[in-house]
């Protein structure tokens, strides 16, 4: 059966990422209770998944690495259709770059066994290096399309795709096994159903570690980690600024007849 | 006295023949972490029919160009590209890789880092040697700057985005060394570029807009969204997003402004229902003046404007272009 593997990952909620604040003397984040969602681009890597699942025969496993609680967001990609999650959690790969992190899902997709096209979304909301996909590819000896926005041909070994360019795209031919990383314009996600929350009930996570990965402790989480934060620094305006007040009408008034004595309209 | 460092390196890319705009301003950055660092600055381009090309790099301040003229190379093949870098970069050994943020720069850097068994900085909007000689990337994050560091790996990269660093002041004079590299025969070939397609941009380009209007995830809703398109066309400008905006799918990726978008510096930005994140807010640092109307008077995006306008935007946008209307309508008349 041809097998599908997606990559996700938890993310504070992009709608509320601006309550979150790094705290300076300890250089860790402060997420002030901001909920973890499914990544959005991953949404769209998971639906692709499903897409061709509906076409053909397949089986979808989907993979995260991050903290227990991560482990709601497998299971609502488990609820969206997937048919088997896996939740990497370990004390020991915490604080992990794009590098270490691309490390431990290569190897979790390994230990899952044979696989024929791996999703990714480009990027996460949070890191938003798009780093992972390529690096994942590079660790599995596979080839990698990053940015893709249409399959054009998905029969056989050989695919089609157009991935996303400047004004414009590449259309690329890749042979299978292979890493796509997905963007917005790939397709719409489907939403969660009631059928699909219940069937999801019975799923069960697996849960792999660090003793399940069999990896070295040096090569993942901050360890592993070639990259790292050094210092933080608070970035000030050097604006000054004038909250403009009075009614409505006031307001507009003023504004135009600011930016017109600065110049810009 | 230590032993020499190796070159900072920045991978040039070229389009049609034509070598962007980015890969100069990272030749020119690189010159001071070059200086900073006792090394020199040396660029990998590779393409077809680029025989002339070494020369503006020298220009920008180049001291050696690896140059792979192929017709294998004219576009962007991934498989190709790495082979040729990695392979290089184990020889050479560079202190330091650039990258432009481009799209192919975003595919090709990680490629290669994992090659190299190395970290890689995304999208920095500033790069510094610091006091131990390590490159320091910086980011913005979470409401501060971080500086990311690769301590004891080597080369340290890093992507940087158009218009982060200035264009250098060629200098014709300069000359430096050509070193051709040829492409490897034995290459696994698993994927190929059959083609690169080149659309008309839609909208106004948001680089060159003298007027940038931004939205942000306060929108609300795709009708929220048509109201502050509605000003961005009053005013003639282009229409930026936040990265949420995109996320909801309202705007555009190519509409998005910040530090994994676009950079701008327009005359005047104006933005609508946004927090002022900092990822957003390095995008437009530039700009000349600069307006926020959002309705929570504690929002953060208040520090970072010279004009702030407290207001329901939905109430606020449709007076805000009256106002303007009638300021347009007197400029005919006089």
């Amino acid at each position: 059966m041809f097998k599908i593997v997606v990559c996700v990952k938890a993310v504070p909620d992009p709608k509320e990422a601006c309550n979150i604040k790094i705290d300076p003397a300890t250089k860790t984040l402060m997420r002030c209770d901001v909920p973890m969602v499914l990544n959005p681009l991953d949404k769209y890597a998971l639906e692709a998944a499903l897409q061709f699942k509906a076409e053909f025969d397949a089986h979808i496993s989907v993979l995260s690495m991050g903290p227990p609680e991560a482990g709601n967001i497998v299971k609502e990609c488990l609820a969206l259709g997937a048919d088997r999650g896996f939740l990497l959690s370990d004390r020991a790969f915490a604080g992990a770059d794009a590098f270490a992190t691309a490390y431990t899902l290569a190897k979790g997709i390994e230990k899952n066994g044979p696989y024929d096209v791996v999703f990714c979304g480009m990027a996460s909301s949070d890191g938003s290096t798009e780093w992972v996909g390529p690096e994942i590819a590079t660790f599995l000896k596979i080839p990698v399309v990053t940015r893709i926005k249409e399959i054009v041909e998905y029969n056989g070994q050989w695919w089609t795709v157009k991935a996303e360019l400047e004004n414009g795209y590449r259309l690329v031919r890749v042979q299978i096994p292979a890493v796509f990383t997905v963007t917005r314009e790939l397709n719409t996600p489907r939403r969660l159903s009631f059928s699909g929350i219940i069937k999801a009930r019975k799923k069960e996570i697996t849960r792999w570690g660090i003793q399940e990965l069999g990896v070295p402790e040096e090569s993942v989480g901050l360890k592993g980690s070639p990259s790292m934060v050094s210092t933080i620094a608070s970035m000030d305006s050097r604006r000054k600024v004038e909250i403009l007040e009075g009614k409505r009408e006031e307001k507009a008034e003023q504004l135009v007849q600011r930016l017109v004595n600065a110049g810009v309209i | 006295m230590g032993k020499s460092r190796g070159p900072v390196w920045v991978i040039a890319e070229q389009i049609d023949c034509r070598i962007l705009e980015v890969s100069f301003q990272l030749i020119g950055h690189g010159r001071k972490l070059a200086a900073a660092l006792d090394t020199t600055v040396e660029a990998i381009l590779l393409g077809h029919k680029m025989e002339e090309h070494p020369r503006q790099l020298f220009a920008a301040g180049g001291d050696r160009v690896y140059l792979g003229n192929d017709p294998e190379l004219a576009v962007y093949q991934p498989e190709i590209y790495t082979e040729i870098i990695e392979k290089l970069a184990k020889e050479r050994q560079p202190e330091i890789i650039l990258v432009g943020s481009t799209a192919m720069g975003r595919e090709l850097a990680p490629l290669i880092a994992a090659r190299l068994d190395t970290g890689l900085t995304a999208h920095c909007i500033d790069l510094v040697i610091d006091g131990n000689k390590v490159l320091e990337s910086r980011i913005p994050a979470y409401g501060g700057l971080l500086s990311i560091i690769c301590p004891d790996r080597r080369p340290q990269m890093a992507t940087i985005a158009t218009g982060v660093f200035p264009n250098p002041e060629p200098d014709e004079s300069r000359t430096g060394e050509i070193i051709p590299i040829e492409v490897p025969k034995k290459i696994p070939r698993r994927i190929q570029t059959l083609e690169v397609v080149r659309e008309e941009p839609e909208g106004m380009d948001l680089e060159s807009a003298t007027i940038v209007v931004a939205g942000g995830a306060g929108a609300g809703d795709p009708a929220g969204w048509r109201k502050i398109a509605g000003l961005a066309e009053v005013l003639n400008a282009a229409l930026g997003a936040t990265r949420p905006a995109v996320d909801e799918g309202w705007a555009a990726l190519e509409t998005m402004i910040g530090q994994s978008g676009k950079m701008v510096s327009p005359e005047l930005y104006i933005g609508v229902g946004l927090s002022g994140e900092l990822q957003h807010m390095v995008g437009i640092s530039g700009a000349k003046i600069m307006v926020a109307i959002n309705n929570d008077a504690k929002s953060p995006v208040f520090e970072q404007v010279d004009y702030g306008i407290v207001d329901d935007y939905r109430e606020f946008v449709p007076v805000f272009i009256e106002k303007i209307k009638e300021y347009q309508g007197k400029l005919k008349t006089c």
